[in-house]
């Protein structure tokens, strides 16, 4: 636990070894939308141009693909515990009303996550195997030919699934971290204020208030 | 390759009509299977006009040489030895593109202009926009176009567009000794090949008949065949080829339907902010930094 803040208003969320692989899989799976949108639609086909043109993001995709599922069983080890679904998470379900209107008053105490959180959680625990493995079968020309048309057909099927459920997530995600004020120093100083954390992760907070941080 | 860019009307990974003022008479190849000696002048003609050389393989016990297309191989004769009918048929198909009405290929490609279909019918790689993905692999139903393992781009049966943009006959046209091959209008060789259908029934054949399947929308090559109620019998010939619904989904429906709603997704952000508003935390200190 971080002791720097104890006494300040601040308090500690997330440490630097957290935020760095945060942001590099946030860096992978930007530079991996992009090139992946590109080969979707033709409308995003000059996405191409940020990746040194259509065989170079062909090229690049996959690689980026391993390293961000790397960088992504980093994150999954350190916060799956905190992503457990509690009775909480369903009546903050049901209240989701309350949540997009900012009314925090009439929802459950939430701990370290929220059930938002949860399900993005949980969104990418699903999506980023299926799309490594769907990725390895599509994947030209190392691995794709040693696999029956009709395996990769369905293959590129479920990736453009995921890809798209995952995407949209993270767009959530995003605006979330924006929606929310005081949320982005989390993941950039690693800090938050007690007065957001008591707001919005009051249960998380008086177990900081008790020093069982984390 | 080689015809003019008004001919193309269709290009893959485009949104927009492709020039369509001028509409050429659609062509056709017939393969006469019940003519063909198997004598592989057709593959050689190939190989030598578009320039390209198989490796020396090894001998299977087949005649069928190469084993598969290639990169290099862009027509095969496919050799059966079938007792389907009751005694021993040697069953020769020719296999290569199809040129296909409704091309899976073209469907799939992601890159614009790396598949083009002319207004004469002929569906024509250009290299050059490829970008080596294998999507095309996924989207054709005959399993014919192959990625090259020196290039990583794809290649395939051009119908000898540049050929037949100066009024030539495609190179195996002109190879075949029996006249199993024959190329001109579409409505020609359909004519022709009923001619051919007849007189094979009067000699017994009597489910003699021409693949021209419906499925995708007709192809510019066809086949006359012996055995047309069993296509399958020629080497895996389908008897319904269709671009799989999971690539009609992929490349069709979820291709605009996605995009939108990643776009919705984003605009409801928007404006889920310019009207309900952020959610802050009131805090005195805050108050300047927020």
């Amino acid at each position: 636990m971080n002791t720097r803040h104890a006494s300040s208003r601040l308090v500690s969320r997330y440490s630097p070894l957290d935020r760095l692989n945060h942001w590099f899989t946030a860096i992978t799976f930007i530079l991996l939308t992009f090139s992946g949108l590109a080969l979707f639609h033709p409308s995003m086909f000059w996405f191409t141009q940020f990746f040194g043109g259509g065989p170079w993001t062909r090229i690049l995709h996959p690689y980026i693909g391993v390293l961000m599922f790397v960088s992504f069983s980093g994150l999954a080890l350190r916060f799956w515990h905190h992503n457990l679904i509690t009775r909480n998470d369903i009546q903050w379900l049901i209240r989701i009303g309350d949540v997009v209107q900012n009314r925090e008053d009439r929802l459950p105490e939430v701990d370290r996550y929220n059930a938002g959180q949860k399900m993005l959680f949980w969104t990418m625990m699903a999506t980023i195997p299926t799309l490594l493995v769907t990725g390895i079968l599509i994947w030209q020309p190392w691995f794709a030919p040693t696999f029956s048309i009709g395996t990769v057909r369905v293959a590129v099927l479920l990736h453009a699934l995921c890809a798209f459920i995952i995407i949209s997530g993270i767009i959530v995600h995003v605006y979330a971290a924006f929606w929310v004020r005081g949320t982005l120093g989390a993941m950039i100083r690693g800090t938050v204020t007690r007065a957001w954390a008591a707001k919005h992760h009051p249960g998380w907070y008086k177990r900081v208030v008790r020093g069982e941080d984390h | 390759m080689a015809l003019q860019s008004l001919d193309i009307t269709r290009r893959s990974a485009t949104t927009t009509p492709g020039p369509s003022q001028r509409q050429m008479s659609e062509v056709a190849k017939l393969i006469d299977v019940t003519k063909c000696i198997g004598c592989k002048a057709c593959q050689a003609a190939c190989q030598e006009w578009n320039d390209v050389r198989e490796e020396v393989g090894v001998n299977v016990g087949s005649y069928q040489n190469p084993h598969d297309l290639t990169a290099n191989s862009w027509t095969l004769m496919r050799f059966a030895e079938t007792e389907v009918n009751g005694h021993l048929e040697w069953l020769i198909r020719k296999d290569g593109c199809m040129h296909c009405a409704d091309p899976g290929c073209l469907k799939a490609c992601p890159s614009p202009g790396a598949i083009v279909q002319y207004s004469n019918g002929i569906v024509d790689f250009h290299e050059e926009n490829c970008i080596g993905c294998g999507y095309c692999i996924t989207g054709c139903p005959f399993n014919i176009p192959r990625l090259s393992e020196k290039d990583s781009k794809v290649y395939k049966c051009t119908l000898c567009s540049d050929r037949v943009a100066v009024g030539l006959e495609p190179a195996c046209i002109k190879a075949c000794p029996t006249q199993a091959l024959v190329f001109g209008s579409k409505a020609d060789m359909k004519e022709h090949a009923a001619e051919r259908i007849a007189e094979l029934k009067t000699r017994g054949f009597e489910n003699a008949g021409l693949y021209d399947p419906e499925g995708v929308g007709g192809t510019h090559v066809m086949y006359v065949l012996h055995h047309a109620d069993k296509p399958e019998i020629y080497n895996d010939l389908p008897k319904d080829p269709q671009i799989s619904p999971l690539v009609s989904i992929w490349k069709g429906i979820a291709k605009p339907m996605a995009t939108a709603a990643m776009l919705v997704t984003a605009l409801a952000g928007f404006f889920h902010y310019v009207t309900i508003g952020p959610n802050e935390t009131e805090e005195e200190e805050e108050e300047h930094e927020a």
